[in-house]
Formats: C-alpha cells, structure tokens, sequence
C-alpha cells in the first residue's frame, strides 16, 4: 500500500520519534509513505485562534500540492494537522466560491475530496486479520489505556471516526495483538495540547488528571496517536506529577509503536528508547 | 448594546465566522459541563454564549475565557442544539486580537500564537528553537520575568540526547508562497491579523 504522507511540523521536529516509530512499523507491513513535496505547516492553533483565512489557506496549500502529485487521499499522523486539513477540505467543499478564492490565494489549484486518514485508519486499513498474522511477539503483558485525546474523535462533523465519548478502535487493535486494553475514564480527556509553552500549569494539571485515572485503572502504559499529547504525557510526566504531588512511571507509546512490538521490531528501531519515560526508570 | 468604539458591531462577525446561529442556544450548560478549564474562566461557556444572545459583544471579547480555552472540541460536540461553541471561542480569538482586546494577563498566549504564525511566515515550517527564543524573548520584553525565561532551559540537553533537538530547523523550499499566502491572509483580515 501506498499512501499521501503529510508529517507535519512535530514529526520533524522533537517528534521525530513519533515518525521513527511509523516509518519502521508501516514499513513492516509493507505500507510505503509518499511524502507531500514541499509541504508547509498547517498552521495549527495558533492560526485557528488567530486568523481565518491563514486556518484554511495553509493546509489548504497542501492538499493542492498533494493534488498536483496525483494523490487523492494523505495519512497525517497528527490530530491537529488532520483536522486543519479536514476543515480547509470542508469548508471548500460546501462552497465553490471560497475554493475559488483559496486557490487564488496559494497559487495552487485544490482540489476537492481529498481524504485525510489518522494512524489508526491506516492500521484499519492494512486490516486487523494482516495484523494479528504478522505477531511475533503477543504482547501479553501489556494493559495499555488507550488515549485518544481530543481531535482523533472530535468534533464529529469534521472528522467522523469512531465514537466521539466511547472510541474503542484503538482497543480493538492492541487485543488483536494480545495486549489488554483497560477499561477507564480519561480517554477523550483534553492534554492541554499545544498550550504546553503558554500555559504549562494548564497542560501539568490536564495532564496529570489523565495519568492518575490510567494508574487508578490499572494500566501499565499509556498509547497515543497524537505528537502533542506524547509531549505532555510522556516529556513533561514528571512536571504533571510534581505538580499533583505525586510520582508516575507509565510509559507513553505511540501506536505505531505498540504495533512495532508486537511485530518484533526493537525499541531502538522504533526509537521507543528515545522517549523520556522509559520502562524500569532506565532514562 | 455593543460598545466598541468604531468597530463593526462583533456579534454578526462571530455569527459568520463561527457558522453558528447564536440564538439556537437554550442554555443546558453541557458545554460549560464537559470543559476541561471552565473553572479558570471568568465567564464559562454557556454564559459567554448568553451574553453573546443579549448583545454583549464587547464584554465577550474582553473575557479571559477566550484565551483559557484549549480548543478541545468537547462543548462542539456535545451541543445539543450544534451550536459550534469552539469555533465562537475562535472566531472571538481572531476579532479580539484584529481589534486589540486582550486581557493584560493574557498576553502570554497570544504572543505564543504570533511567534508561531512569525515562525511559520518566513519558514514554511515550525522551527522550534526559534520559537522557543522570540516566544520567551517577547515575553520577557514584557514583564522581565526572569525565572520564566529560563524555566524549560534544563530540557535543552534531554532533548538533544535524545536527538529531539534541531539547531537548524527545515525551511519550506518555496518561502515566497507562504510569505504571499500570509500577506493576503492578513490583508483580508483588516488590521494586525495575521504573524506580524
């Protein structure tokens, strides 16, 4: 399979594990990634909370340059950067005229329908049967809380993917890979996402609410598919957790690389050992 | 009942920017409920909807509650009426910043949002050690507070041992488009809408 691959600013930038962590577990799976040329930044919040027109334009930039490479569909493995792109595709889509002027202003023809899938979809799309044939390593000794966060499932008019307060599609994988997934309360609660430089204690105190209902429900990891909240879960666990006056040690995976193990691949490969909250405290 | 000197009246821009018909709204309180930072906000949710409903416009983009909010999306969906109250939190955003409207205690956060808009104006792409610096930098400008210049510096090295860290960041090849596409952006919002 061959997908549109649209990183994002994160996945090159300190989330470059995250990309590490995809590019060895697709690859294993025969899942080959064509990177959007010359791709510019989605814009993200500071563009949605600040100007209108730079929140459509800028991902709207890139799904014309994903039509001039003869893609129709592009796997963003970022939350935020997906649903930039779901909107611009929308709010176009329902008005001719907007797309007009759009493509005016990036100078790009863009397209109409262009298909944005997140990590799970392309693990749903390589199929749960493939998956649980390519099991090296059963992960029997995982119970991960699966954490979907905010913008994987919401809001459901834009991006209509599971079930928006009861998501199980990320439960769905890990058991197919033998771990057993936890039943808990925090999953479609907010991180703080990208307010982790402009309001920390905001992200610390989100944060560690999520971590403390994984461990009141007997996780021992947390996994994600989302860069922001591996930042805030995983990079700053141990600010959340002073902040709350307490200690953590729950290692935070990225899908992808809880697909990775299973298949055997390393924590060096998957880069997993570049995470800040490494099993057995070894960081 | 709108007050703001010279300005469009702000309730029918929110209207538009928002896709939202403010008076659908009936008042359950789901969405001051289900946010995440509701009690840091001097008018929650549901009541910043309200006083949108009786006209209170510039009060709304005066509130604290607009720069507190961490789009997260949950009030949206669970509106039962689909008011899209997350985008009247943006569309809020953006008139307060064209209009100058910030809370003093605020300013934090929208000069996060302008170095990263700055950021993305001449690069095409996030550079993060740049970002970090004219962030911090600006702020200390601001209210020279030194513990928080210097509050994230002992991460510089964990994220360089775990080779998280890009002294030169990517640029996109094409900077001009991005320059151009941000010129029109700001241009078509008025006044200092976009990373200037």
């Amino acid at each position: 399979m061959n997908l549109g691959y649209y990183p994002g600013c994160a996945l090159h930038g300190s989330s470059n594990d995250y990309e590490q962590s995809l590019r060895a577990c697709l690859g294993a799976l025969d899942v080959t990634l064509a990177e959007i040329d010359d791709w510019i930044c989605c814009g993200a919040t500071s563009a949605h909370s600040l100007n209108h027109k730079l929140a459509i334009a800028l991902p709207a930039r890139n799904l014309a340059l994903a039509g001039r490479q003869g893609l129709d569909e592009m796997f963003a493995p970022c939350p935020m950067c997906s649903m930039q792109l779901l909107r611009a595709g929308q709010a176009m889509a329902s008005d001719p005229l907007l797309r007009q002027e759009i493509s005016a202003m990036v100078e790009a023809e863009v397209p109409n329908g262009t298909r944005v899938l997140n990590l799970i979809q392309v693990f749903q799309r390589v199929g749960l049967e493939k998956l649980k044939g390519a099991v090296k390593t059963p992960l029997k000794d995982l119970k991960p809380a699966c954490y979907y966060g905010c913008l994987l499932v919401r809001p459901p008019s834009v991006v209509d993917f599971d079930d928006a307060e009861q998501p199980q599609s990320m439960e769905t994988i890990v058991t197919a890979l033998g771990a057993k997934p936890v039943a808990w309360g925090s999953k479609t609660e907010c991180c703080g996402a990208g307010m982790t430089m402009a309001k920390t204690e905001t992200v610390l105190e989100l944060s560690g609410r999520i971590l403390a209902n994984a461990v009141a429900h007997g996780a021992n990891c947390l996994v994600v598919a989302c860069p922001m909240c591996h930042v805030n879960l995983d990079m700053k666990q141990g600010e959340a957790a002073a902040f709350l006056g307490t200690k953590f040690e729950l290692p935070v995976y990225y899908l992808s690389d809880i697909v990775g193990m299973a298949l055997g691949l390393s924590a060096n490969q998957l880069g997993v050992d570049r995470h800040f909250v490494v099993v057995g405290g070894a960081n | 009942m709108e007050t703001t000197s010279g300005a469009e009246p702000a309730i029918p821009q929110v209207e538009s920017l928002s896709r939202t018909h403010l008076a659908e709204c009936y008042q359950c309180g789901k969405c001051t409920a289900g946010c995440p930072v509701a009690e840091r906000m001097d008018i929650p949710p549901t009541r910043l909807i309200r006083l949108l409903q009786l006209g209170g416009g510039d009060s709304a983009l005066r509130a604290n509650s607009i720069w507190q909010c961490v789009s997260c999306q949950t009030c949206t969906t669970r509106c039962p009426k689909r008011v899209d109250c997350a985008a009247v939190m943006d569309a809020l955003r953006q008139l307060a910043f064209e209009r100058g409207l910030l809370p003093p205690a605020e300013q934090r956060t929208v000069l996060f949002q302008k170095a990263f808009l700055d950021n993305i104006r001449r690069h095409g792409r996030l550079n993060e050690i740049e970002l970090i610096a004219a962030f911090k930098g600006a702020v200390f400008l601001r209210d020279r507070n030194l513990p928080f210049l210097f509050r994230d510096a002992g991460l510089a090295p964990q994220l360089a041992q775990r080779h998280k860290l890009h002294l030169v960041g990517e640029q996109a090849r094409d900077r001009g488009v991005v320059a151009r596409i941000f010129a029109r952006a700001t241009g078509a919002n008025a006044t200092n809408g976009g990373g200037r």
